[in-house]
């Protein structure tokens, strides 16, 4: 025992010594979460739009006034016809543009029927999607406040909730991704480059020889890891509550074993990458490559699964992350308990242990 | 005298290929004693079972009294070991080094500190002591190397071509820290490429394609090979050798 405190200490120092992995331990995670918070916000604010307004009426006066207060949109400078709204679009000024014809007002009186046209640049669908659909929903308003005595022989009126993230905070979704992505670089890639390192080094021949078991030196490896990575967890979920207002609404205890189980089942693929590679080159780019691409692409944060052809939906199964991702979804963010995520938790153990097996089978005693 | 180690008719095999075949000689306790042969010939195989790192394939062999296949445990407890490659920690400094090594041996946290101050004013390193290891001249960190493989007070320490890259002065004084250790009883089993060296051994054993092919003090077998030089001893000996390369 005493062993091992003397072996883990002095893996602290390599860490606490190195500003690369320092950097890598907690500018990372940090970095991410402010990056995927502000900067890749998936939620449209101030759009640049611009208006023609022909009518110059009272309704489309109206119309206007209430796409500038809110605070999506930004109404940059009247345009003066088609052609400057055209310019602006290509120019990138301007997302969308609304038109009004020359009789707005009057045409909603005499005929019952007034247009209105609205332009966006769907060279960003998403953006586009919901720029109409606000735009969309100012007008209904405004017609439904024209005549609000006006009633339809029959209506249907869906009543819409959001749930789990009703203020539609774009954050919620992806800093479940983010602690999976964080506990694959520092469990994973650091793991293995740790241990790598002592083989390149000549040290691992010095520890073979040693009385020391071949197993504890896995164990000693992993455990400063394991430390660190939750660590990392708790930078990332203080961060997300008061920096995001993201809620943890279910029990942290539960995220909290699951996370444990989740580091563990990294660690265990750090440590067969480094049973396999004798660089610390070759274990950086087999953990990057190998592991920190299938959890950006497969485990459905950042691209929607069901949307992805059916082959990449199979191989999504074998990606540890994309279990962690779904529990952490489930329970983080909608308050589910145990009941709900047992599969996934039974999948991921499973995992843990067939690869921990291994990877403590092949660890070769090698002079 | 009692013996450090015993071989007897040691053999390990891989598929067809006899990288050890029958190989049998004795050391005597605080005896230094030359590990010599090409590159192929065999050393770290033979070594590797020394140290408790693989099992023969056949014949018998003890270390510090401990059989090799079922004692692995305590002959790694009773052994040290230093390598070409260096092996200490860069980032670390020279008392964090001897402080893992020693904890990494099951010495005592008192009796690492006594040891260690002991082991830094014999070095001379007082004022180098906190500095990283790192920042040491190649021939420092050769000389520390060895004191902490010798550290854990082992009874034989094996030190595989251990003067590699070293200039000639500092091989000399890394020497006389050898000539120190083996006075204090420690047995030193040292393979080595440097034929200046193999002369200060006690005595040598020259491996050729698995097998000792002599095995005397240097200067029996420079009368045997008729000759002044034991570069010449080896030369003669190796060249007959079929094998080559790692």
């Amino acid at each position: 025992m005493k062993q091992l405190l003397a072996f883990i200490r002095k893996e602290f120092y390599h860490v606490f010594r190195d500003r690369r992995t320092l950097l890598i331990l907690f500018g990372m995670p940090i970095v991410q979460i402010i990056l995927f918070g502000f900067a890749l916000s998936s939620e449209v604010k101030n759009i640049g739009i611009a208006v023609l307004d022909n009518a110059r009426d009272v309704q489309s006066e109206q119309i206007i006034s209430r796409i500038q207060s809110g605070s999506y949109f930004q109404i940059k400078d009247a345009a003066l016809n088609y052609r400057d709204i055209e310019q602006r679009f290509k120019q990138g000024e301007i997302k969308c543009a609304i038109l009004f014809p020359l009789n707005f007002g009057s045409d909603i009186y005499k005929t019952g029927g007034a247009q209105v046209q609205v332009i966006a640049d769907a060279s960003d669908p998403n953006t586009a999607t919901v720029v109409t659909n606000y735009l969309n929903n100012i007008i209904n308003n405004y017609q439904q406040e024209l005549n609000p005595t006006a009633k339809l022989a029959y209506q249907i009126i869906p009543e819409m909730r959001q749930l789990y993230n009703e203020e539609q905070n774009g954050s919620l979704n992806f800093i479940p991704g983010v602690i999976a992505l964080i506990f694959m670089i520092v469990s994973t890639a650091l793991t293995s480059v740790a241990v790598v390192r002592e083989k390149e080094l000549g040290t691992m021949e010095i520890l073979l020889v040693s009385p020391f078991k071949p197993i504890m030196v896995l164990i000693a490896k992993a455990v400063p890891y394991l430390v660190l990575s939750l660590i990392d967890f708790i930078i990332i979920l203080l961060l997300s509550v008061f920096l995001l207002n993201v809620g943890v609404r279910g029990s942290l205890l539960l995220i909290f074993a699951e996370s444990i189980l989740f580091i563990i089942t990294c660690l265990s693929l750090g440590l067969l990458i480094s049973n396999l590679t004798t660089s610390q080159q070759t274990a950086m780019l087999i953990s990057m490559m190998g592991m920190m691409l299938p959890t950006i692409f497969f485990t459905g944060f950042m691209f929607p699964l069901e949307n992805m052809p059916k082959i990449f939906q199979w191989i999504s199964y074998i990606i540890p992350s994309k279990y962690y991702y779904a529990i952490i979804k489930g329970v983080m963010l909608k308050g589910l308990g145990f009941g709900y995520v047992w599969k996934e938790t039974l999948i991921l153990a499973g995992m843990a242990t067939g690869l921990l097996f291994v990877a403590l089978k092949n660890f070769k005693i090698r002079l | 005298m009692e013996k450090a180690i015993i071989c007897k008719n040691l053999t390990k095999q891989f598929g067809d290929f006899k990288a050890v075949d029958s190989v049998s000689f004795d050391v005597a306790q605080g005896e230094i004693f030359g590990f010599l042969g090409a590159n192929g010939a065999g050393k770290t195989t033979a070594m590797r079972i020394l140290c408790g790192l693989s099992y023969p394939t056949s014949g018998e062999a003890t270390v510090a009294g401990f059989d090799v296949y079922k004692q692995q445990e305590k002959i790694k407890r009773n052994i040290g070991y230093m390598s070409q490659k260096f092996s200490l920690y860069d980032n670390l400094t020279i008392l964090e080094n001897i402080e893992f090594y020693g904890g990494v041996y099951g010495v005592s946290g008192a009796e690492i500190k006594t040891r260690s101050n002991e082991l830094i004013s014999t070095l001379g390193l007082e004022k180098e002591a906190k500095k990283l290891v790192g920042e040491l001249p190649l021939g420092w960190k050769q000389k520390l190397a060895f004191s902490v493989a010798i550290f854990h007070r082992p009874k034989i320490v094996f030190l595989d071509e251990p003067t590699g890259g070293v200039d000639p002065v500092t091989r000399r004084q890394f020497w006389d820290m050898i000539y120190e250790a083996a006075a204090n009883g420690i047995t030193v089993f040292v393979t080595t490429h440097y034929m200046d060296e193999a002369e200060y051994c006690n005595r040598i054993s020259v491996m050729v394609d698995g097998r000792v092919e002599a095995l005397d003090t240097p200067a029996n077998l420079k009368n045997r090979f008729n000759t002044n030089t034991m570069d010449d001893v080896f030369y003669q000996l190796a060249r007959g050798a079929k094998r080559s390369g790692d």
